[in-house]
């Protein structure tokens, strides 16, 4: 476990994201202490898919800085951002249809082997990315279905794969997008479970709309509303806050009233 | 793991001996005609292997490869008529021409994706087509004739039909060869991910395009070799033989043969050629018949010929 750096792994500052006349992300400003598992929460539409994926470099900010690991990262692209250390899972599953759960994450695993410009070697015969792959798999619970195609992987099984293939990277810091998104209650709880161990290696930031994983995981909660932050801080105090409980009572009303 | 006979090797097993025993068959009975048809199928194939790389393992569908097979020859032919006749210039000189020519175009191209990549890589094979009709000092729109044939010493003589044909058929087991060690290795899986999911391969920290661009001048020089070897084979370069008509040829070829596949693109080039050359005798509208025939191959061979018969030796 590397030592806990004095600044803050990953900071956001006056992040500003204006999509034609309406703000996305609202002078932002937000920082993610090393070995937290920070929760981000929000109505639907507070902004937090395009704060994500700002921070991982698929979105360029309007204004504002990032910075991670004490780098200012704000114009960096996606995979300069991987090679640094920062991974994420989709919130819709994104993974190499046609490749098997072991190819997935031993390309992973290569990623972090600098560059892949060799060309006579049989990758699939290389040793060490096999084992890296198969003990990410294990890591998750998929060793079993490691010469699986991905296609012929359930849908709760590609989830676990898609955090396979993010762990496979060694990542200081782990962007969940919804990793419970679409799994039935099994596979929910096995997924918090999984969380909560992952938590204890590496820094994590949880985007997620489950309530119960977030209390449950949670060291300290964010919550945005229309691209700000109208709270942040320890899951009980979250809980007991006046706006947050507003905010999402407001939406709530939105969404019963449009059926 | 894939059983190492399976129905796809048998096929390369027996392409490989038909290939190579070929110049034996044409001698015995004295049939000159084959070995000048499959000298020309041998150069296509050669062709198809490149362009099957970037179509078929990295999902680039460059509709302007035949230009390479202009720029290789044109590199033997220009040097020709300017008095440099041996091999050991002109052949390096086309890869190397072969390979500049895909750097440039493929680091612009690489920047769309789609319907877009496929156009522009049209539009620059047509002015490289456009660009050699316009060369007056070396035949213009009529072609250039090659009076002597690359010297390359004693080591080989390129006026031996049996000769060229070996060489011709070395180079394609040499370019099936070099593939198949591409697409299993380290580059090779990258590109492979690549084809399959661009911003998943981004976000676990690949530079896309410039694995894209190293695979496209790959392909693009190895496609320059054969056009090295088809202008040698016809003694005759023209600005017809990068026409767009050209690299549709050539993805038919790859598409008709299996895409991804090894020995699909050889497969491909073989039916494309007999076909062609077989019915163009029987009646001059023989694309009548060639064109129903590939759709009927394209809709219910998906992966082409190759997978056909896997299939059918599944069943």
């Amino acid at each position: 476990m590397p030592e806990p750096l004095p600044e803050p792994l990953l900071s956001v500052e006056n992040l500003f994201r204006r999509f034609g006349g309406i703000v996305a992300t609202d002078n932002l400003s937000l920082e993610f202490a090393a070995g937290e598992l920070h929760a981000i929460i929000g109505p639907n539409g507070a902004g937090k898919t395009t704060l994500i994926s700002q921070l991982i470099g698929q979105l360029r900010p309007s204004g504002g800085s990032i910075r991670f690991a004490g780098e200012d990262i704000t114009h960096l692209p996606a995979w300069r951002r991987s090679r640094l250390g920062l991974a994420r899972s989709f919130q819709i599953t994104s993974l190499l249809r046609d490749f098997t759960a072991a190819d997935n994450v031993a390309l992973a695993a290569q990623a972090r082997e600098g560059h892949s410009f060799r060309f006579w070697g049989n990758a699939r015969k290389e040793k060490p990315l096999r084992d890296a792959a198969q003990s990410a798999l294990a890591r998750v619970g998929l060793g079993h279905r490691a010469e699986a195609l991905v296609s012929e992987l359930s849908h709760g099984e590609q989830r676990e794969l898609e955090l396979a293939v993010a762990l496979a990277t060694r990542p200081q810091l782990l962007l969940l997008d919804e990793p419970m998104a679409g799994l039935g209650s099994t596979e929910s709880a096995r997924m918090v479970k999984l969380l909560a161990e992952l938590r204890r290696e590496v820094t994590i930031i949880l985007v997620e709309h489950d309530m119960n994983a977030v209390f449950a995981l949670a060291d300290r909660i964010t919550v945005l509303v229309y691209g700000r932050v109208i709270a942040s801080g320890a899951p009980a105090a979250i809980r007991l806050n006046e706006e947050v409980k507003r905010a999402y009572l407001g939406d709530q009303h939105v969404v019963t009233r449009h059926g | 793991m894939i059983a190492w006979f399976n129905s796809r090797n048998v096929i390369a097993g027996l392409i490989v001996a038909g290939l190579l025993l070929l110049p034996v068959f044409s001698q015995a009975t004295g049939n000159l005609f084959i070995l000048t048809l499959f000298t020309r199928i041998v150069i296509f194939a050669l062709a198809a292997v490149s362009l099957n790389l970037i179509m078929g393992y990295g999902g680039m569908m460059s509709f302007g490869h035949a230009a390479y097979l202009g720029i290789g020859g044109y590199a033997v032919g220009i040097l020709a008529a300017e008095g440099i006749g041996s091999g050991f210039i002109q052949w390096p000189v086309a890869l190397l021409a072969s390979a500049l020519f895909a750097l440039v175009i493929g680091s612009l191209s690489l920047r769309t994706r789609g319907v877009y990549f496929i156009m522009i890589t049209l539009a620059f094979a047509q002015m490289a087509y456009y660009v050699a009709s316009g060369l007056s000092r070396y035949g213009g729109d009529d072609g250039l004739t090659i009076y002597k044939r690359s010297d390359f010493g004693s080591l080989i003589n390129l006026s031996g039909r049996v000769q060229f044909y070996y060489l011709c058929l070395f180079c394609l087991l040499g370019g099936v060869y070099l593939v198949w060690r591409i697409v299993n290795s380290r580059f090779g899986m990258v590109v492979q991910g690549l084809r399959s999911n661009e911003q998943r391969m981004q976000a676990i920290g690949f530079p896309a395009n410039r694995y894209k661009l190293v695979c496209f001048v790959i392909a693009g020089t190895m496609c320059g070799l054969a056009g090295a070897l088809l202008a040698n084979n016809t003694d005759f370069i023209s600005p017809a033989v990068m026409y767009w008509t050209r690299s549709g040829d050539l993805m038919v070829m790859v598409i008709l043969g299996g895409m991804g596949t090894l020995f699909g693109p050889v497969v491909g080039a073989i039916f494309y050629l007999v076909l062609e050359e077989f019915l163009s005798q029987v009646t001059e509208y023989w694309a009548m018949i060639m064109g129903p025939l590939l759709l009927l191959i394209v809709l219910f061979g998906r992966g082409g010929i190759l997978g056909l018969v896997g299939r059918f030796a599944r069943a």
